[in-house]
């Protein structure tokens, strides 16, 4: 009874599907969304060049000049990566509360949940890329800074269980500031049940491929970003534990170039792979199209 | 007035008090100071518990390790780059019975300090403390960790190398060691830092330690933008063993005497003791699989949230 009324809930779900329905454009805050209305105009932040909206848009939100790979939603994500009408989204219905009783949070939750049609800042469910299922789990940078707090590190951690139990692998896009301040000592304890997670898919012998994207830092890169089997990185994206200004203030110095970006992790040793956006569905395919499991 | 303050004024009498030799003045002075400790057990508030975890006077790790354990061996490096004087670890005899220690250290003097980085451990120090914890595994040693941080070390050196991996690895590793771990917080327990060696079956606190997120003075920064704020902060943030006992993080509270560990040395030290004795022997006959369950377990129910139940649309919605 009570796994057909799930079914049934997932198939609503699914019916209304693409649609974690975008903010109004609010006043201040800027939306990278395919949502807002035709004739804007986009500027990259790294070169200072502006285009049209639809054309980095169809460039997969990537600037025509630089490069350089803007920041995206969760929804935008999902689109790029996998097939059409492939994602069933998991894992609905959290609410997240104030454990803490901090002035004005339960404000601030409302108004991200308002500007980005988000529960929370992960989104994860079913997916296919080119035809290999797997469970993709995006964090959306958008809604607070995709911080962790306890919603998001219970969804990581159920989204890795659901991996277990459907013995798919699981893709994961980190897009985090960090553990969610307001939520204190719960947001620290997420690392300890992300990790824990992680390590169970890891004895069931499961693929975990963690991509990197801008801002990866904080809690969430000392917990599940960084402990994939294969860890891929987007190209110039910020990946570190602490923030370059805290270390600027500890060491009272100003950071060489190109400190914590992904290619300087590259050349330490401390992930994978680098690629462009363009070829991140393509390199997912090949890499899951690998270890694709074979029954004997 | 702050702990600090009212602390002066106590050594200030009892200095007093062994000067004079007028019985009556004696007596005087005497209940003053038994007043003076109530005072302090009953009024701390959460930034006096801060002062006194960070107090330059507490008791280290060294200390605690001193009196603890008999016959302490110090085991250095992680194998790989460097040994980090931040995290000591080693391998010593609580009670007749071999455990492998690991702790943060602070030091006692500004040279100490300057040694061990201010407890702020770089990489290579969770290494060496995961190297030594899977050792503790393959001897079925129990582990035992005294968290004393306030944070991890925020350098270039440290990011180059991989300070979220390394903190991610511990937390990997140690969610799945088949021994027990028991943590407890001397002082300062400060994020990632003090929780990529703070994974225990059991987590205990001193009653005038702190663990928390970040540092008061980072909270107040980071959300009020003034960092001079931090007294506040460390009122709504929860980082007193108190409070987190009451949230369900911690499973217990070391006693400490008035004005904190540093006055009454040896009696917290036996308390800290009994208490590891204790523990320890409730995961004697435990399986190897249990106590793996009981830490996974006590982890992954951590959180606070709600979850729309769909039991309720039963016969609502079609």
């Amino acid at each position: 009874m009570k796994r057909d009324l799930l079914k049934d809930a997932y198939a609503r779900r699914r019916l209304r599907r693409p649609h974690i329905e975008p903010p109004p454009a609010p006043g201040k805050d800027k939306m990278l969304t395919p949502d807002v209305p035709e004739g804007l105009y986009e500027k990259c932040p790294a070169c200072k060049t502006t285009f049209p909206q639809k054309d980095v848009l169809a460039n997969k939100m990537v600037c025509l000049s630089c490069q350089h790979h803007f920041r995206i939603r969760a929804v935008d994500r999902i689109l790029m990566m996998t097939d059409a009408d492939s994602f069933v989204e998991k894992g609905f219905g959290y609410i997240t509360l104030n454990p803490l009783f901090q002035e004005g949070y339960d404000q601030k939750i409302h108004q991200y949940k308002k500007q980005t049609g988000l529960d929370e800042a992960y989104v994860y469910g079913y997916a296919e890329i080119r035809g290999e299922p797997c469970i993709i789990g995006v964090m959306d940078s958008y809604f607070m800074m995709g911080s962790m707090g306890s919603v998001v590190g219970e969804k990581v951690t159920k989204s890795i269980e659901y991996a277990l139990y459907k013995k798919l692998p699981l893709v994961l896009f980190t897009a985090s500031g960090g553990a969610r301040m307001q939520e204190g000592i719960y947001s620290l304890m997420q690392m300890a049940k992300t990790s824990g997670a992680i390590r169970k898919m890891h004895r069931q012998g499961l693929l975990y491929i963690s991509v990197m994207t801008h801002p990866t830092t904080g809690g969430v890169t000392a917990s599940f970003a960084s402990l994939g089997d294969i860890i891929l990185a987007e190209p110039q994206a910020l990946i570190g534990f602490a923030g370059p200004r805290v270390i600027e203030q500890t060491i009272k110095q100003s950071l060489p170039e190109g400190f914590q970006t992904a290619e300087f992790l590259l050349e330490k040793g401390m992930i994978d792979k680098v690629v462009h956006r363009h070829a991140l569905r393509e390199t997912l395919y090949r890499l899951l199209n690998m270890h694709r499991r074979v029954e004997f | 007035m702050d702990i600090l303050r009212k602390e002066k004024k106590l050594l200030a009498l009892e200095g007093e008090l062994e000067r004079l030799d007028d019985a009556k003045a004696v007596e005087g002075i005497r209940q003053t100071i038994e007043s003076y400790k109530e005072q302090a057990m009953t009024t701390l508030t959460a930034w006096d518990r801060v002062l006194l975890a960070r107090h330059p006077l507490r008791p280290n790790a060294y200390a605690y390790i001193e009196s603890v354990f008999d016959g302490f061996i110090e085991l250095h490096g992680d194998r790989n780059f460097a040994d980090d004087r931040a995290i000591v670890g080693g391998i010593g005899f609580l009670k007749g019975e071999p455990v492998t220690v690991i702790a943060q250290v602070k030091g006692s003097c500004t040279e100490e300090n300057i040694a061990c980085n201010f407890a702020m451990a770089h990489p290579e120090g969770y290494r060496k403390a995961l190297r030594l914890m899977k050792q503790a595994e393959k001897f079925n040693r129990p582990v035992i960790t005294f968290i004393d941080t306030p944070g991890a070390y925020p350098g270039i050196g440290a990011e180059a190398r991989g300070q979220g991996e390394a903190i991610a690895r511990n937390l990997f590793e140690m969610s799945d060691l088949s021994v027990p771990i028991i943590a407890i917080v001397i002082g300062e327990g400060g994020s990632g830092g003090a929780l990529a060696i703070g994974v225990g079956n059991r987590v205990y606190m001193l009653e005038n330690s702190i663990y928390s997120i970040l540092s008061p003075e980072g909270y107040a920064s980071i959300l009020w933008k003034d960092a001079s704020r931090a007294k506040e902060a460390a009122e709504v943030m929860k980082l007193t063993s108190y409070d987190l006992e009451e949230l369900g993080i911690i499973d217990g509270i070391i006693l400490e005497p008035p004005f904190g560990a540093h006055h009454e040395r040896e009696e917290v030290f036996q308390a800290v003791k009994q208490t590891l004795i204790d523990t320890l022997n409730r995961y004697r006959t435990m399986s190897h699989f249990d106590i793996k369950t009981e830490r996974y377990a006590k982890y992954r129910n951590l959180g606070f949230f709600q979850r729309f139940n769909y039991e309720h649309l039963k016969g609502v919605v079609e």
